[in-house]
């Protein structure tokens, strides 16, 4: 078995290259390893193109935090409080810079994944006719279905490749292999997409739970570059059966990013005066307790016996 | 005064969109009450999927926040990703879907992307989301906005999502015959579109407005629709049933 064990601020380090395509989170409003976008942040990354069809708020604080060259994506902003203050910033002033928007829509972004992960050369789509995301997104090219009798428009979309995707899984072993439940979004395509993947894992387990249950793998060892344990990595995000949304702290953060003094002050606070991701947990303290699912649901167990 | 909220008069009236036995878009916040309201009364039968990879063919027992939290996902019809909800859309096989938008025009169609257009920003919005596939791929879409002037305009500076996009024939000419906005719900009324043209055109009046009211607050000429009446106010067994989803009354 090959250890893809480190921590995340290593994980970081060695695998998140100034400039590189970056997927943090791709199930919308769930998983989103936020203790990997507070790491990017502390490292000071540059030039990074966000991709993702929603991650929250967390395109919104990388790019007021001065990470982000580009996004590549269908919505930025924060889904309690609704706009992104930071994204309205740099989109309308230019504050911290200037941003290339990449306009897509969900299933679009989707079906550019899905062409990146299985090598097809693009995706023909029909999910975006009569949008302006045709005309405000160069990317996309018009044809006509040669299959059809008429003259019926399809858009094609080409594959998304990204560097680097950072997802957050309930458990995975130390070889990378993973379990997660509940609604995906995006994950297994960005994933597989992707040229380098990162796990955060609210909990490593021994090989043999992950391999107990093969059908609810998100994206086998083999794929993955690291594995990260981080405890509530995905805090303010929920995270099915481990952890409850934290909706005070998008409507606080919402609040306090409205101007760039609020931010910075937040950022300070939330990211550079903590030690890390045990850090961030430790000042959450009761607050984190309290999120924490405690009942069970679980779900019957299925048999895999062969003989 | 009757005992209910604007939003939840604009909830009920969204729950009357749907009809039993249909394939519901839900998306987020006051729809995903109304498709609660509308499973416990008249369309028991009604399933709805939630773009993030839920769906669902009964109501979460705890008021959701995201179509994600954990609520959503306990004892759903299916757990699952992106491409598996949203492709049942461009299957042509959603029959109602919902979306809320920034700002509208007479036909239909929405902007969520840039005030002032793509190449002079005055406001960047968030973006499609599911929007922009929602409202070209549903066979009837619901839009649900606040009543402004400045929101209903009579043409938007960028369309994320499409309507009629100019008029007669004018999603045919875009590859996207079916489908369209059946119904527009804001907190003073509901409008529809009409004739050939399919200009949306007031259809109903919530209780304690008034159609001159509703044509002020309008950035077009709003005309009225034949027949137009008042909206009906929340009945009795409507009413019980948001009690029951909406536990919390965040919609109170």
């Amino acid at each position: 078995m090959i250890e893809k064990i480190c921590s995340l601020n290593d994980a970081v380090r060695n695998l998140v290259r100034d400039g590189d395509g970056v997927v943090i989170g791709a199930s919308l409003e769930t998983a989103i390893p936020f203790a990997a976008t507070y790491e990017i942040i502390r490292q000071g990354k540059k030039n990074l193109e966000m991709i993702a069809p929603i991650s929250d708020a967390s395109t919104d604080m990388l790019i007021g935090a001065g990470c982000v060259g580009a996004v590549t994506g269908a919505w930025v902003g924060n889904v309690s409080g609704g706009l992104g203050h930071n994204y309205r910033r740099a989109a309308e002033k230019q504050i911290p810079h200037a941003l290339d928007i990449n306009d897509y829509s969900n299933f679009t972004i989707g079906m550019a994944l899905f062409a990146g992960a299985y090598g097809l050369p693009y995706a023909p789509v029909r999910s975006i006719l009569g949008s302006d995301i045709i005309n405000s997104n160069p990317a996309f090219k018009m044809a006509t279905n040669p299959f059809s009798t008429e003259t019926e428009p399809v858009v094609l979309v080409p594959p998304v490749k990204p560097d680097v995707a950072i997802l957050g899984v309930q458990r995975a072993d130390a070889a990378g292999n993973n379990h997660y439940w509940g609604s995906s979004g995006l994950a297994q395509e960005a994933a597989l997409a992707a040229d380098r993947v990162i796990i955060v894992a609210d909990e490593i387990v021994e090989p043999e739970v992950i391999s107990s249950d093969p059908s609810r793998v998100l994206v086998p060892g083999f794929r993955v570059a690291a594995v990260c344990h981080v405890p509530a990595g995905t805090h303010p995000a929920p995270l099915t059966g481990r952890w409850q949304r934290d909706s005070a702290f998008f409507n606080d953060y919402h609040a306090r990013s409205r101007d760039v003094d609020g931010y910075m002050a937040w950022l300070d606070e939330w990211v550079f005066a903590v030690e890390g991701a045990p850090g961030y947990a430790e000042k959450l303290g009761e607050r984190l307790s309290a999120l924490k699912i405690a009942g069970s649901w679980n779900a019957a167990p299925a048999n895999y016996a062969a003989e | 005064m009757a005992d209910y909220s604007t939003q939840e008069l604009m909830i009920i009236a969204a729950a009357r969109e749907i009809r039993d036995g249909e394939l519901v878009f839900v998306g987020m916040r006051l729809p995903i009450t109304a498709y609660g309201v509308a499973r416990l009364t008249h369309a028991p039968n009604a399933v709805g999927m939630f773009e993030g990879g839920v769906v669902r063919d009964a109501p979460a027992e705890e008021t959701l926040y995201t179509m994600c939290d954990p609520a959503n996902q306990r004892n759903a019809a299916w757990t699952t990703g992106l491409i598996q909800v949203m492709g049942h859309l461009q299957a042509g096989r959603v029959d109602t879907g919902f979306i809320g938008g920034a700002e509208i025009d007479k036909w239909g169609n929405i902007n969520t992307s840039y005030i002032g257009g793509h190449e002079d920003v005055q406001v960047k919005l968030p973006g499609s989301g599911g929007a922009a596939d929602i409202a070209a791929m549903s066979r009837r879409l619901i839009a649900i906005m606040n009543h402004e002037k400045r929101r209903l305009v009579e043409r938007v500076s960028y369309i994320t999502s499409p309507g009629y996009i100019d008029g007669e024939g004018g999603r045919a000419k875009a590859g996207i015959a079916a489908g369209g906005p059946a119904a527009v719900i804001t907190d003073k009324a509901v409008l529809r579109p009409h004739g050939p043209a399919n200009e949306l055109h007031l259809s109903s009046v919530h209780p304690g407005h008034t159609a001159d009211e509703v044509i002020e607050n309008t950035g077009w000429e709003l005309k009225t629709a034949p027949g137009m009446t008042e909206t009906p106010a929340p009945g009795e067994a409507e009413m019980t049933a948001l009690h029951q989803v909406d536990r919390q009354g965040f919609w109170r």
